[in-house]
């Protein structure tokens, strides 16, 4: 936390209030806040810094040091609306400054061409609701390039002939490759296929304040130690405090979105750490709490004048979520990896990501990486084979020949927007602070699972061609866990079948934004993060030239 | 932890883009007692136990004995898991504590049944060990006969002491349990906070991005 931070009163009326700090919330922080304004961000969990993101295991995985936790936030989940939601754990994301964006694996591809306009390219889709994006990957393409100059992205522009065109190369090479990566580097280019260096939001030079990479093995799950990590707590907050406008405000749990006899917001009403409650007046809102706590805000603002919720005149608020499919091909080899050394993924393949729907007989498209994310207890859950035996002799033979010569090919696919999948409130289970729960209503689209079947078999051909000793993946199923929360608030020119416009402004309130993973029209091919960071660098435009005309405000 | 759970969540990665470490997301509570597991292993008189009697002890680490056991290299024993486990029972595993005192027992009276004039696991030989345990394997694996149907109490107890027994084994030696690293060393991890490639074996030689483009061309001009 730097000195620079300003110290507002709740009764400021500050130009913005940022409702969370993650990979959406930090990046408009930055960018409003050196634009000139005054901004206020509303961070439910802890301001953590370098010193707390240690290697323990216990205290990050276990306990939930950096994420929500499935006590203090207990969540239902269901596969269709007629059915009642059973308590389990439905998702993780970050809490803490910096989001998601802090624990994430920081995998960057951008979205490509086909993910904006799919909808016209294949034609409508049987149980599924895709639309085009209101804008195309030209549009994105500047923000892309911003995300990747201006908060730290590795990687080898034209390595890859399916990448879409790009105004500039990446500002800095890519991470050296591992054994998992030239094992299915040279697979797949005897497969006729082509792999690239993984673009990775980590660092492989230093930048001022931050080291590069360690290779250190904690990358999934932990904060990065050393700041190589391309947050948005270290590559965008710390850039918002220095302008001396921008207070970052953690433990403070926003539950509802006040708003005047004129229907436009007025401020943010959040619990403090001692579960006092405050409104942080603003001229206008902006929410970025995730595509799980977005919609549940704006359900949880329900008044009067807007008894579905804010922004729900659609009545798709929380709707069309979607996850991403996939799943990991493990393979074991001759010789040791040691691929626990080192960042997560070295080498990617996109010759899948656009497929003849006609001929392969599903809707869809997926990217393929090889990797390894395990630590030493998540190995011996569940990294084996899984005919071991779970004790005994052979099954600690098994660690020890496997835990270093072990990778994982990781499919990431589409996943088609179906309305039914959702967030929404729990009638029943509150959590700590006795707001509703969020409850999960998921059934995955039947191309997303034949998508998947599709993906793990080139996947096995990938080992089969790398000389894998062995190899093996568990069958594709229905799921009801998500980390990718996409599509919740998704948007449109039609305020009929939309929630927000291009400009990130709601429909219905016209001094509300919403900007984050719920934005999304189409799930990409996996990987989301970019595409959110990119979309805020967007809306931060967008909503400052709004602001500049004088056009929001309550 | 509930198995259907952990079980669940384990399987759950064959889809859901979820990575691995998120199959730990509902590992037991009882984790965060490694330090002390720590500090007890590596201490020379052995300390008090907090939870279990001595008796009692010396059943947990039998059992752990047997899930991962010492041959060649070390296993829970040496990594002192009965103290990572104890530890935890009376701190933040404190949920767990019904599941050991109602398991270890009714776990006992298995014995008995089973084995007539013992009551206890640790006095069975290793062969009598090895077939006891076996009675709580997955019912769906094929071509093994059960002699016992096992009671849930029973079952729950020993899917919870596997589960416990891997972590006190494989936690991170800086934050406790895992007695001089012993767990790591089985399974080849080092112990340096961070690396530089080379990192194994495959990329050893690696010569860099272009030029394996180059070699790789040649090879399919070859053919």
């Amino acid at each position: 936390m730097t000195a620079d931070q300003p110290k507002y009163k709740t009764s400021d009326v500050v130009d913005f209030v940022i409702v969370g700090s993650g990979a959406a919330g930090g990046v408009l922080a930055k960018e409003l806040s050196t634009n000139g304004f005054r901004v206020v961000v509303l961070e439910q969990g802890p301001y953590l810094t370098e010193a707390d993101f240690t290697h323990n295991e216990i205290e990050i995985l276990a306990l939930d040091k950096l994420t929500n936790h499935p006590k203090l936030q207990p969540t239902t989940v269901r596969k269709t609306p007629d059915e009642k939601a059973k308590p389990q754990r439905a998702l993780v994301y970050g809490r803490c400054v910096g989001g998601t964006s802090v624990h994430f694996t920081a995998n960057f591809w951008r979205f490509h061409e086909i993910d904006f306009i799919e909808r016209s390219k294949v034609g409508a889709v049987p149980g599924s609701t895709l639309v085009n994006w209101p804008i195309t990957y030209a549009d994105l393409e500047p923000y892309y390039t911003k995300v990747e100059w201006e908060i730290g992205v590795s990687g080898l522009a034209g390595a890859s002939p399916f990448d879409p065109p790009r105004s500039k190369p990446y500002p800095m090479p890519p991470l050296p490759v591992k054994s998992s990566g030239v094992l299915f580097e040279r697979a797949t280019r005897r497969l006729g296929w082509h792999p690239f260096p993984a673009p990775m939001a980590i660092l492989s030079q230093p930048r001022p304040g931050r080291s590069a990479c360690i290779q250190c093995g904690y990358c999934l799950g932990f904060g990065c130690e050393v700041g190589a990590k391309s947050s948005s707590l270290v590559a965008a907050i710390r850039v918002a405090e220095r302008t001396g406008r921008c207070e970052i405000r953690p433990n403070s749990y926003v539950h509802r979105i006040e708003l005047n006899a004129n229907g436009r917001a007025i401020g943010a009403v959040y619990f403090d750490e001692k579960r006092n409650t405050h409104l942080q007046k603003a001229k206008a809102v902006v929410v970025c709490a995730n595509g799980a706590e977005t919609p549940r805000l704006l359900l949880l603002s329900a008044n009067k004048q807007f008894p579905d919720g804010l922004a729900n005149s659609s009545g798709l608020v929380g709707k069309n979520l979607m996850f991403n499919s996939g799943g990991t091909v493990t393979g074991v080899y001759d010789k040791p990896l040691n691929d626990y050394k080192g960042y997560c993924v070295s080498r990617v393949l996109h010759d899948f990501y656009e497929l003849d729907h006609e001929k392969v007989g599903f809707y869809g498209g997926g990217g393929l990486d090889a990797r390894y994310d395990f630590t030493p207890i998540s190995f011996a859950f569940g990294g084996i084979p899984p005919e071991t035996p779970r004790w005994g002799k052979d099954f600690k033979a098994a660690l020890a020949h496997n835990f270093t010569r072990t990778m994982e090919i990781f499919c990431h696919g589409t996943s088609l927007p179906v309305e039914n999948n959702s967030f929404s409130l729990d009638p029943d289970l509150k959590d700590a602070w006795g707001l509703p729960a969020l409850r999960l209503t998921y059934k995955d689209h039947a191309d997303d699972l034949k998508l998947a079947s599709w993906l793990f078999d080139r996947a096995h051909a990938i080992h089969e061609a790398a000389g894998a000793v062995k190899k093996w993946s568990l069958p594709p199923q229905e799921q009801q866990f998500g980390v990718h929360l996409l599509g919740t608030c998704r948007m449109g020119n039609d305020p009929k079948t939309s929630v927000i416009n291009p400009d990130h402004r709601t429909h219905d309130v016209k001094n509300l934004f919403l900007c984050d993973g719920s934005s999304l029209v189409t799930s990409g091919r996996g990987q989301p993060t970019m595409t959110i960071m990119a979309l805020a660098f967007r809306a931060a435009d967008r909503i400052t030239a709004l602001a500049k005309r004088g056009e929001i405000g309550a | 932890m509930n198995e259907s759970v952990s079980r669940r969540h384990f399987l759950s990665r064959g889809i859901t883009g979820v990575s691995a470490v998120w199959a730990t997301a509902h590992w037991p509570a009882l984790l965060a007692a490694a330090t002390h597991a720590h500090q007890a292993a590596k201490s020379a008189t052995p300390p008090k136990f907090a939870f279990f009697t001595t008796d009692e002890a010396k059943e947990i680490d039998a059992i752990t004995s047997c899930i991962i056991p010492s041959d060649d290299t070390p296993g829970a024993h040496e990594a002192g898991v009965v103290y990572f486990i104890d530890r935890g029972l009376t701190t933040f595993g404190v949920d767990d504590q019904k599941t050991y005192r109602e398991g270890l027992p009714e776990l006992q009276s298995r014995v008995a049944e089973m084995f007539q004039g013992k009551s206890r696991f640790s006095e069975l030989t290793p062969e009598q060990q090895d077939e006891f345990l076996h009675s709580f394997d997955d019912q769906s694996q094929p071509g093994r006969q059960r002699r016992f149907r096992t009671s849930p109490g029973a079952q729950n107890f020993f899917e919870t002491l596997r589960q416990h027994t891997i972590a006190g084994f494989l936690i991170d030696p800086d934050y406790g349990g895992n007695r001089d690293g012993v767990g790591w060393k089985v399974i080849g991890r080092e112990r340096e906070h961070m690396f530089q490639p080379p990192f194994g074996y495959y990329d050893k030689g690696y010569p860099g991005w272009e030029a394996a483009a180059k070699e790789e061309t040649k090879e399919a001009e070859k053919k």
